[in-house]
């Protein structure tokens, strides 16, 4: 009797705790860029000067400075991964194929302070460089006003001297002149040119132009981004439209449904009494993995379905087997006590080698695989650990209680007809 | 309750009999045959047509114009006025962008061709952009899984063989090597086209094989633990009663995980098509080759240890 409210206690409150969290970790659920929709390119990093290597701290760097592009360019939660030596995995959900976006970047924002050499063929043109990127103080430009409340944009320079050096050398021209100009240039846009009146000696540089508050903003922040410490060139990129991505989400679902609940059936009818059991346990193995899914911070991708799928059909196979062997225990005259123990400590040997091999096999999946094989060895990996937790130590749980219990007093109910059974 | 008490043992064996009452050892050679004949047609089917790799793996250039409501004449008169005509390319026209895919890289003075006819031909407004697909990525991710189905191979050789012996280990490897090639084989014969997705179904279905074959061994072993084996009939009847005692179980698992994939092909997306379909195809032979292959294998290892040393095998490894 006392087994039985165990028995009873332990299901209502399994189906309690599934049924109350399921909803909040299904909407948890991270889903990749192939269910959701978005932008994925992977970029391969050469450094800008010929002959110089990609460093891990320049891989880094350009990481960082990639994440915080596409932050600002206002993509959500932009995930960005390096990957081997000088390789860089960008992902950005919800970003349709926005060429905007893709431009910005991987482009190189890079300021430069420029003057006139006296080799211009144009009034436009200034062909010397006077100071560049890395002569500017990191995040070093920030908004001021002038008297007249406009906004403009001040930058920092890191060597004052340096600053100091090109003013004064500028401002020796004759006033008017072309030469005493000092144009600031982000990539090969004019911004503005003012003429330098005098030697700056505070290290500030200072952009007027009649600039609308957003525009200064937007202009800070690229400035501010900077130039990034590599190259990139896509090697690979996917767009998923957001649509696309959610019919092929709920295409999967419906697929996942359906085969589920013939799988539920199945069992049911085949196994009796163990097969509700396997069915409950088959569904508590769902419910952990998304749970683990969540916990784990694991992103569910086309991939990850498939070896989800993989998944339940190992988790059957576990209580197939089980079943099976108990059955053909009691086949040979065992009372059911004995042939549920018996069967279930010779079928857990099978089991414990059967995914031990297959993890064996994820593991190394994961060791050595990139990508899209990475992700699959994972799920794949955390499946087998679900699977041995649920379909092996809870069926058998379960289905000892109710042994124990008392619960079972016909072979019938375990899938057995009476006139198959051998007596010992 | 119980019918009888008497001749019990031969009661069971003949349940068993008539359960699945069929020599898998003896009928092997046909398996053999058609699994042999499946790999020689896809290793001449591989080396006359190769895959048919999907987008993923063809290198070659994309343009997308963009000009309001193309036709795909007008297209083609574009890459007729800039030399490209004769290329090998897939135009695909749409109302507000159209994209063709060259096989082929352009080169920069194709491009600049391209470019001028576009201009020439639609006008100032249109404007075109050229990308090019690069294939490094989706090469190195099929190398790499190709290198870790092997080194993963390898772990699951040496795994088997300390929970077994060597000669299961071997037989696993064969039988899931050959799985993974059956598909490999059946999609380039059938021009089904290769992408990504499919190189994960392919490990799928590896994971799939060494698990079902794992748990056929499993019970062979356990037969040998109680057999007496002094003769290559009795090693026979072994492998011949673990099959039937594990078929209601490979029957009802196949079912199961058949359920599942064929599921996916019809009603999942689009998108996995392909690799459902080679879920499918892979599924239903790795459950053929733990039971025709794989057993057979063994038995083929086994037999010869059985005869020539002439005592009786060890039963336990």
């Amino acid at each position: 009797m006392k087994r039985i409210v165990t028995f009873i206690a332990v299901v209502v409150i399994t189906i309690g705790v599934m049924a109350g969290t399921s909803p909040w970790l299904i909407n948890k659920m991270e889903l990749g860029l192939d269910l959701k929709g978005g932008l994925e390119i992977l970029y391969q990093a050469t450094p800008l000067e010929n002959g110089a290597k990609v460093t891990k701290e320049s891989l880094t760097q350009t990481a960082l400075s990639l994440e915080k592009r596409s932050n600002v360019l206002g993509g959500t939660e932009p995930e960005v991964t390096t990957e081997g030596t000088d390789r860089i995995r960008l992902k950005i959900p919800g970003v349709a194929n926005n060429e905007e976006v893709r431009k910005k970047l991987s482009e190189p924002a890079s300021l430069t302070f420029r003057s006139k050499d006296g080799t211009e063929k144009e009034a436009s043109q200034y062909n010397k460089i006077e100071l560049v990127g890395s002569d500017f103080a990191e995040d070093g430009a920030s908004i001021t006003y002038d008297q007249l409340n406009r906004p403009q944009i001040s930058i920092k320079l890191k060597n004052k001297e340096k600053f100091a050096e090109v003013t004064k050398r500028l401002a020796a021209n004759p006033p008017g002149s072309a030469e005493r100009q000092l144009a600031i240039f982000l990539d090969d846009q004019l911004l503005s040119a003012p003429e330098v009146q005098q030697e700056l000696n505070q290290g500030t540089a200072v952009i007027t132009g009649s600039y609308t508050l957003d525009e200064a903003q937007e202009l800070r922040d690229t400035i501010n981004l900077g130039a990034l410490p590599l190259k990139l060139t896509e090697k690979y990129s996917q767009v998923v439209d957001a649509t696309l991505g959610k019919l092929s989400l709920h295409q999967t679902l419906l697929a996942g449904g359906i085969a589920s609940v013939v799988i539920l059936l199945f069992m049911m009818i085949i196994y009796h009494l163990p097969g509700v059991i396997a069915s409950f346990t088959l569904i508590s193995y769902v419910w952990m993995m998304l749970l683990v899914f969540h916990f784990a911070g694991v992103t569910l991708t086309l991939p990850g379905i498939a070896a989800f799928v993989l998944g339940i059909g190992m988790a059957v196979d576990a209580n197939i087997i089980t079943d099976e062997r108990i059955k053909e225990e009691l086949r040979s005259g065992k009372s059911i006590m004995s042939a549920v123990k018996a069967g279930n400590r010779v079928s857990f040997r099978t089991v414990m080698d059967a995914h031990v091999t297959t993890f064996i096999a994820a593991a190394v999946m994961y060791w050595m695989g990139t990508g899209s094989v990475r992700s699959f060895a994972l799920v794949l990996m955390i499946d087998i650990v679900v699977s041995i937790i649920t379909n092996i130590f809870f069926s058998r749980y379960l289905l000892v209680l109710l042994v124990k219990g008392n619960v079972i007093k016909k072979p019938g109910l375990l899938g057995v007809k009476e006139s198959e059974i051998g007596a010992l | 309750m119980v019918p009888s008490n008497t001749n019990t043992n031969e009661k069971t064996t003949a349940n068993q009999k008539t359960r699945w009452n069929w020599d898998f050892i003896k009928y092997s050679k046909y398996f053999y045959t058609f699994s042999i004949l499946v790999t020689v047609i896809g290793i001449i089917s591989l080396l006359v047509f190769q895959l048919n790799y999907g987008v993923d793996f063809r290198s070659g250039s994309n343009v997308d114009i963009s000009a309001k409501q193309l036709s795909k004449a007008q297209i083609q008169e574009v890459m007729n006025e800039a030399g490209l005509g004769q290329r090998d390319m897939v135009i695909t026209p749409g109302s507000q962008q159209s994209s063709v895919r060259f096989s082929d890289v352009l080169s920069e003075a194709d491009q600049s061709k391209l470019q001028e006819a576009v201009t020439s031909k639609l006008g100032k407004d249109a404007s075109t952009e050229i990308n090019t697909v690069d294939t490094e990525i989706a090469k190195e991710l099929e190398r790499n899984a190709l290198i870790a189905v092997l080194v993963a191979s390898l772990g699951i050789i040496i795994y088997v063989t300390i929970r077994f012996e060597w000669r299961f280990a071997i037989a696993a490897i064969v039988a899931l090597l050959h799985d993974a090639f059956m598909v490999i084989a059946i999609f380039s014969i059938f021009r089904l086209e290769v992408n990504l997705t499919f190189i994960i179904a392919l490990l799928t279905i590896v994971g799939y094989s060494i698990n079902d074959t794992v748990v056929i061994f499993d019970r062979v072993r356990e037969n040998m633990r109680f057999a007496k084996v002094k003769t290559r009939q009795d090693l026979h009847a072994v492998v011949n009663k673990s099959i039937s005692q594990t078929m209601t179980r490979s029957i009802n698992t196949v079912f199961t995980v058949f359920i599942a994939s064929v599921a996916l092909l019809i009603f999942g997306s689009e998108a996995i098509r392909m690799f459902s379909l080679a879920m499918v195809i892979g599924l239903l032979f790795g459950a053929y080759s733990s039971i025709f292959i794989a057993s057979p294998l063994w038995f083929l290892l086994k037999g010869k240890n059985v005869n020539t040393s002439k005592k009786p095998a060890k039963a336990t490894n």
